[in-house]
């Protein structure tokens, strides 16, 4: 017999953060696509180098251009968002909490869920108009349905140990709900709201390819027809970072919503 | 204030529609600042007779009173096993719970809740959320929360049974320490008999499914209660009395559950 160490035969399932690593995965994209729009092997119209693209936002920057069109995407999807959001948490409350609201809600999200929204969008200008009110609709309706459905499976898990400690404390129904049901909800308000940044983004660009004079989808229709690829390209640019930024945002208001979540 | 439990029967109905009974006509009258525990094997309708009482659960026969003033509802509060604290209120805020739904003006909402806070050792935590508590703290407030509505009946299920044993000897002191200054008619359940024993005037034992009354057994010792006097005869013979009648019973449901599921032969003990 001989002693022998005992070894910790969990390493492999060791994950780190590799922080460098994820610097030089993103910076390395940017490096490879200036150097090949650099050595000229691809025409700089199909593919325009990123300080190309830098300097051109810095030129519609300064001359406001690029202002303008994100102000008019911005305004649509804040306004889509609260429209969409305050209606998807509302219908999802009352039909996750009240049963004649279930039985009457859940067949009727079922059915209209699936359809993409994008296929809604020539009906509701026919219904609403070129103008704003269909843009901000069809964004509006791509976020209702994930924060409606979110927001009924949070009303469904609120912990019942809890809501009966709240009816023993003397709670009523509008109680229940204020105090318990949403607060619960709220994770999963928040996963909703996540799930509604991404199809609102890409509803948002959809819209604004008909009939409009502003907003970052115009930009990028516009600029393609003119094969203006650097301006396009801006544009393709700002819509990333306008998905960075809303989901940097939401998690901040959620950190800031949720302070009783365990870090 | 006094509480009357009178010939409360239950019966649920199981997944296909069977009556399951739970309760058979039990009837307790517990005595204005009265310390009362109802112990009883598990699953012996203890906690759904304490949901009763709360108005939590509504009995198959039978009624409960509560004495109390005429021109207002009788307040009840619970301490729950599970603590069920509020997890995005603060622990000033879960002991305002209850105030807040019964209109108490924010001053003296805060006033109050500042009160039971110190009594129950929680001062300094008042900012704190429950998932930065330990266990033992957790439950403090959800026994302040309790106590801050000035409740006619404090109905306590299993409050210390998810605690360690340690920290469930430390909490069964301070209780006692806070019902010699407030006083309160508790009734409380627990399946530990040592418990029961160590802190109530009287113990309450159930029999098995459906739970009747099987003995009412007086607790012989002094308060304020003291760790030594669970050396004490009176002491020891309430415990033993109480293990007797519960041992049976608690044989027996377990007789009844093995004849209710069978055991499979792969899985018996030879």
């Amino acid at each position: 017999m001989t002693l022998r160490p005992v070894e910790d035969r969990t390493r492999f399932l060791r994950r780190r953060q590799h922080p460098l690593l994820r610097v030089a995965a993103l910076g390395g994209l940017v490096l490879v696509w200036e150097l090949t729009a650099r050595t000229g092997w691809v025409p700089a119209l199909f593919l325009p180098s990123p300080l190309g693209v830098l300097a051109e936002a810095r030129d519609m920057a300064v001359s406001g251009e690029l202002w303008t069109h994100l102000a008019a995407s911005v305004q649509r999807l804040l306004l889509g968002f609260a429209v969409g959001g305050t209606l998807g948490v509302a219908v999802g409350v009352t039909v996750g909490f009240f049963s004649v609201a279930e039985a009457v809600g859940t067949p009727l999200i079922a059915a209209t869920f699936p359809i993409p929204k994008i296929a809604l969008l020539p009906l509701l200008i026919l219904w609403l108009g070129l103008g704003e009110p269909s843009k901000i609709a069809v964004i509006a309706l791509g976020v209702f349905f994930p924060m409606a459905i979110n927001t009924y499976t949070g009303v469904r898990a609120a912990d019942p140990v809890l809501v009966r400690a709240a009816v023993a404390f003397g709670a009523r129904r509008l109680s229940v709900i204020r105090k318990v049901v949403l607060p619960s909800a709220l994770p999963m308000i928040f996963a909703g709201l996540r799930l509604g940044a991404g199809t609102a983004l890409l509803l948002l660009v959809a819209a604004e390819m008909i009939a409009v004079e502003s907003g970052i989808g115009f930009l990028v229709l516009h600029a393609g027809n003119l094969m203006a690829t650097t301006k396009l390209m801006v544009g393709i640019v700002v819509l990333s970072l306008l998905g960075i930024v809303s989901h940097w945002v939401l998690n901040r208001l959620e950190r800031l919503a949720i302070p009783w979540r365990r870090a | 204030m006094r509480v009357v439990i009178d010939d409360v029967s239950k019966t649920y109905t199981d997944g296909r529609g069977r009556p399951v009974p739970a309760l058979a006509g039990v009837s307790v009258t517990v005595e204005a600042e009265e310390f009362v525990a109802l112990v009883g094997p598990s699953g012996c309708g203890k906690s759904t007779l304490l949901s009763i009482v709360a108005g939590l659960l509504a009995p198959s026969e039978g009624a409960i009173y509560i004495d109390g003033p005429a021109d207002a509802p009788a307040t009840t509060a619970m301490v729950f096993q599970e603590f069920a604290l509020f997890p995005w209120r603060t622990v000033q805020r879960n002991v305002e719970f209850g105030l807040e739904e019964r209109g108490v003006a924010r001053a003296e909402r805060s006033r109050r809740a500042r009160r039971y806070i110190e009594l129950t050792g929680l001062a300094g935590f008042e900012h704190r959320y429950p998932h930065e508590l330990s266990g033992g703290m957790r439950q403090r407030v959800g026994i302040a929360r309790a106590l801050a509505v000035e409740p006619a009946v404090l109905l306590m299920d299993e409050p210390f049974s998810a605690l360690d044993a340690q920290t469930r000897w430390l909490m069964q002191e301070e209780l006692l320490a806070v019902w010699e200054q407030t006083r309160k008619t508790i009734l409380y359940v627990t399946h530990n008999i040592q418990e029961a024993v160590y802190l109530a005037d009287r113990v309450i034992v159930l029999s098995r499914r459906p739970g009747h009354v099987l003995a009412d057994v007086p607790i012989e010792l002094k308060r304020p209660r003291t760790e030594a006097m669970m050396g004490e005869p009176a002491f020891i013979h309430a415990t033993e009395r109480i293990w007797a009648l519960i041992k049976t019973e608690a044989r027996e449901a377990l007789a009844d559950l093995a004849l209710r599921a069978p055991a499979r032969p792969d899985t018996a003990l030879p």
